[in-house]
């Protein structure tokens, strides 16, 4: 592995604070804490820690409704975080956004859209402005396999290529859309095939493996930063729940298997990360329990702070409309 | 002062707004060859780099202004109102609705100028007048300047204003010659109208009309007939729509008692409409007769040269409003 020890422990770090931090609201969700719909990222933490270590603070992301890892990679807030998914007014968004709206504009996360591929012409614009002003941030979307499907990745793709836009595109290929299979709705083999009808290069990486999905985003935001254009990267992943928590309650169809399920458990982004460290003598089991307790411990303070901040006041209903002020009808 | 063009007025905004602030350009379809005449000299002036012609993807170029103008950029698109549909979820899910979902993160400075081509034949697909449902939204600046000076100063204010602003400049109205001042006539040097504040064109005392975008024309002309017929009819054009001057507007109404409403939008949930209900719930005791919207039919635009001109607010339709709402 050609990255120093620390940014490897970083990586194993931000996938325990992300999968703890699931745990927790799943937790939360169950008991009626938190209300809405939340849509678990347990199992694809590979994906969002190993493109985001490729990322400068100064470069910009965007998510979909699977929201919670993206941001946490990028050098999120997990208090912040926490308290808007309980919808308090010391979250990020004041409460104003919940689970699938986090945004964190200070370290580069232009916010996660609730209408899938939504933010991926957005993201495109964060190039363009790169592009027009000659400097040398990048920026990156998450968006799914269902997703891919949208109109608005297929313009976003034409654009970023056409213009050499410095722009990643990262699918996370979970397999599902709710609960249609990728093969069920993807015209070609590999979603990462449709990058060639856009002239730009597309690759298929295992999502379970975080450092080859750091390896690969690092080696396409080398390419973009060089003014050579957008890559598609997909990240053939798995969420072990359901799309949303809940809805295995209520669907009524199996559309895949405990088999299914327990083999990609089985292929858990964190446990195939901290064998391959211990085994290469990189770390060794203690380093790994111990940064493993930090984060749940940092997911714990996360909870007490969210528990414990006020909700918004109800004149905050009218506020964060307009950055130029105008009179309310 | 000197006398220019609606369209002219608008391409000496757009020049002045980018030569000022460098973070300011512009896209849309063909805008290099400005084939629509407002981006004219736009290329040649400011180069590639601030004059992008895009590809046919509404909702891809619409998607990348509005992402561009989060991190600093201050995007003016160029498009037809009809267009617009295309691009429905970038302009609702994203430019809408960010700034308040992210709890006041994002800013949103981004113009979108939609043309609305309509009463030239160019059919169904082609003709829409669709602001209201932008009003209906919220999240959206709505714009609807009818003379030169109102198109000049409301989109130099727009380029300066910090959120999404779409200005539905009325394609009636790009040959329309009208006054309007020189810099150096101006305090401040600058043309900037200032959004929320209604324009009351012509004075007067028996009817308040109040009219949008082209049919403020119209409306002058109906008041110019009525008082050849002793009726004194004040004219007023909101100008912006989002925000509303609800002041002015109710004011003349305190005065005149009678109101009527000209808007070319289709007429159900058209702007006329919620005029007309601010108007019934904070006027309602100085109205002297019923509320009277002339506005569009609610059909689609038929191509036939026959038809179409059925369908819109005209002289005749307000002089006959205008006659209804004084005899009752």
């Amino acid at each position: 592995m050609n990255l120093p020890k620390e940014s490897i422990l970083l990586m194993l770090r931000k996938m325990w604070t992300i999968r703890h931090f699931e745990y927790a609201v799943m937790e939360c969700h169950e008991s009626g804490e938190i209300v809405g719909a939340l849509h678990s990222y347990i199992g694809e933490e590979g994906v969002a820690v190993g493109v985001c270590a490729a990322l400068r603070d100064s470069d910009y992301i965007a998510g979909n409704h699977r929201s919670h890892g993206h941001p946490l990679a990028k050098g999120g807030d997990v208090n912040k975080a926490m308290a808007e998914i309980f919808g308090k007014k010391t979250g990020y968004c004041k409460g104003k956004g919940g689970s699938m709206h986090l945004a964190d504009f200070s370290v580069g996360i232009l916010g996660e859209s609730g209408i899938v591929a939504s933010s991926v012409p957005i993201t495109v614009g964060a190039g363009l402005a790169a592009k027009i002003r000659g400097e040398d941030f990048v920026s990156l979307v998450f968006f799914g396999d269902g997703a891919s499907n949208q109109g608005a990745c297929h313009e976003s793709m034409n654009l970023a290529a056409l213009w050499k836009l410095p722009v990643i595109f990262v699918c996370e290929n979970n397999q599902f859309a709710v609960t249609t299979s990728y093969k069920d709705s993807v015209s070609v083999e590999n979603i990462s095939d449709r990058a060639s009808a856009y002239n730009m290069p597309g690759l298929t990486i295992d999502g379970q493996d975080v450092m080859a999905m750091y390896e690969a985003t690092n080696e396409a935001v080398i390419r973009a930063r060089n003014g050579e254009g957008p890559t598609l990267i997909e990240g053939l992943t798995y969420r072990y729940y359901d799309h949303s928590l809940g809805l295995a309650a209520v669907r009524r169809i199996e559309y895949r298997t405990d088999e299914d399920i327990q083999k990609w458990r089985e292929r858990d982004p964190i446990i195939l990360l901290k064998d391959t460290l211990i085994s290469q003598n990189i770390a060794t089991q203690e380093e790994c329990d111990a940064i493993e307790n930090e984060e749940k411990k940092n997911v714990e303070n996360a909870l007490e702070f969210a528990r414990k901040s006020p909700y918004p006041e109800p004149e905050q209903l009218f506020e964060d409309m307009w950055s130029t002020p105008i009179p309310q009808p | 002062m000197r006398k220019i063009m609606y369209a002219e007025a608008l391409n000496e905004a757009i020049k002045e707004e980018m030569t000022r602030d460098e973070a300011v350009y512009y896209m849309g379809e063909d805008v290099r060859a400005s084939i629509y005449g407002a981006s004219k000299d736009l290329f040649d002036m400011y180069g590639e780099k601030r004059v992008w012609d895009t590809p046919l993807s509404e909702n891809g170029f619409f998607g990348a202004a509005i992402g561009s103008s989060l991190v600093g950029m201050r995007p003016i698109v160029e498009t037809l109102t009809s267009f617009m549909w295309v691009a429905m979820d970038q302009l609702v899910s994203q430019a809408a609705k960010m700034k308040y979902m992210f709890g006041g993160q994002a800013t949103l400075p981004v113009t979108f100028r939609a043309v609305m081509y309509y009463g030239g034949n160019s059919a169904a697909h082609h003709s829409d007048r669709s602001y209201p449902m932008f009003m209906n939204m919220p999240g959206f600046k709505v714009i609807v300047p009818s003379t030169p000076e109102d198109a000049k100063g409301l989109l130099k204010t727009s380029v300066r204003d910090n959120d999404p602003c779409i200005i539905f400049e009325d394609g009636n109205l790009g040959g329309l010659r009208g006054d309007v001042p020189d810099n150096d006539e101006l305090e401040g040097g600058e043309l900037l109208i200032p959004f929320g504040k209604a324009n009351v064109m012509k004075e007067g005392t028996d009817c308040t009309v109040v009219a949008i975008a082209a049919s403020v024309g119209e409306a002058m002309k109906a008041a110019q007939q009525m008082e050849k017929e002793g009726v004194s009819v004040e004219v007023i054009d909101p100008r912006t729509l989002v925000p509303l001057d609800k002041e002015t507007i109710l004011n003349s109404v305190s005065k005149t008692g009678r109101v009527v409403l000209v808007d070319p939008a289709h007429k159900v949930c058209s702007a006329a409409s919620e005029i007309a209900s601010i108007i019934s719930e904070e006027g309602f005791w100085d109205l002297q007769a019923p509320i009277i919207k002339v506005a569009s039919e609610q059909v689609h635009i038929p191509f036939s040269p026959a038809l179409e001109p059925l369908v819109y607010p005209n002289t005749e339709k307000i002089v006959n409003a205008i006659k209804k709402t004084i005899e009752s």
